[in-house]
């Protein structure tokens, strides 16, 4: 009876973990057929990561490449019309490049997004405000006002606070969660 | 021991010089250039260019090349700004490089106007583009 019942427990455990495992691969499928799985993760995250090649391509070579639900579709415009001079930097793009990634950028915008950062980001800002700097809206300001300088804007292996994943260690996954922050030369942040 | 036919391996050292020799992309887009008027092109002039620095309107502090790239192509640089890593230049050590003519252009434009403050001429791409090729070899 015992071995029986070991049998038992071991097909169930199986059965559980094949079960998990199968959800779990099909987590990463398309937009379309979400699985619970890949729901309840992206329920963890603070805004939806990229997932366009051009974006990431084109606007990841020179920096991080900043979530669209971070800033309102305002900002994306007049972001996208004026990359000539992009804060000091030329990024010039293709008319047709710049107008797939601006439908992306509008898209994926803060304005709509369910994602709880992009969310509080919107709810921060005045009704016709469009920063063009995610550190200028009132929402990021207040959640980066306790950082000394000495940690971030005075350090020499960052210099401002524009870098996400240099601290945030997850950023590039969309997850910005207090736990995961590391500050180089600084270490964990403990608030 | 087998006896490999001269013929086989004087094919081999052909296939091995050309795929070591300049890429596809490289040559096609000096073509170009040479169609504009432009050439012959030279790595020297190139690497001179590289190692200049320039200042205009939008630069009051000297940038060059090496402002992101640095001096030595074989090494990852860091944008100037952003500090974002940059791969090595030199297509010895980064196989990607000078591999598609769009990119190529793309990347002329954008940068010849951050570093030099104007767009760079045929002639000065096409020196660019031979010293980015023989660098690291």
């Amino acid at each position: 009876m015992k071995t029986c019942q070991k049998i038992l427990s071991l097909v169930a455990v199986t059965v559980t973990a094949g079960l998990l495992f199968s959800v779990a691969v099909y987590g990463d499928d398309d937009d379309e057929h979400k699985s619970v799985f890949s729901r309840w993760k992206e329920s963890k995250l603070d805004v939806a990561p990229v997932n366009n090649p051009a974006y990431r391509e084109e606007c990841g070579s020179c920096h991080f490449a900043y979530q669209p639900g971070l800033l309102p579709q305002d900002s994306w415009r007049e972001m996208m019309a004026g990359l000539e001079n992009h804060f000091g930097d030329n990024a010039e793009l293709s008319a047709d490049l710049n107008q797939e990634i601006l439908d992306y950028l509008l898209t994926n915008a803060a304005d709509d997004s369910n994602y709880k950062r992009s969310q509080r980001i919107m709810g921060s800002l005045g009704t016709s405000e469009a920063p063009l700097r995610i550190t200028d809206t009132v929402y990021f300001k207040r959640k980066h006002d306790e950082i000394p300088a000495s940690y971030v804007v005075d350090n020499k292996e960052l210099g401002s606070l524009s870098q996400c994943a240099s601290c945030h260690t997850r950023a590039e996954a969309g997850s910005y969660d207090e736990d995961e922050i590391k500050i180089p030369g600084v270490g964990r942040w403990e608030d | 021991m087998m006896k490999i036919p001269g013929t086989l391996i004087a094919a081999g050292a052909l296939l091995l010089a050309q795929s070591t020799s300049a890429s596809p992309a490289v040559d096609t887009i000096l073509e170009v250039y040479r169609n504009a008027g432009a050439g012959p092109f030279s790595a020297e002039a190139g690497e001179r260019m590289w190692r200049e620095k320039y200042s205009h309107a939008d630069a009051p502090a000297e940038r060059s090349c090496g402002s992101c790239h640095t001096n030595n192509l074989t090494k990852s640089g860091k944008h100037a700004k952003t500090q974002k890593a940059i791969k090595p230049m030199a297509p010895t050590v980064n196989v990607d490089r000078l591999t598609d003519t769009k990119d190529i252009e793309k990347w002329f434009m954008r940068n010849c106007k951050w570093t030099l403050g104007r767009e760079c001429t045929a002639q000065e791409k096409g020196d660019f583009l031979l010293y980015i090729q023989k660098s690291g070899a």
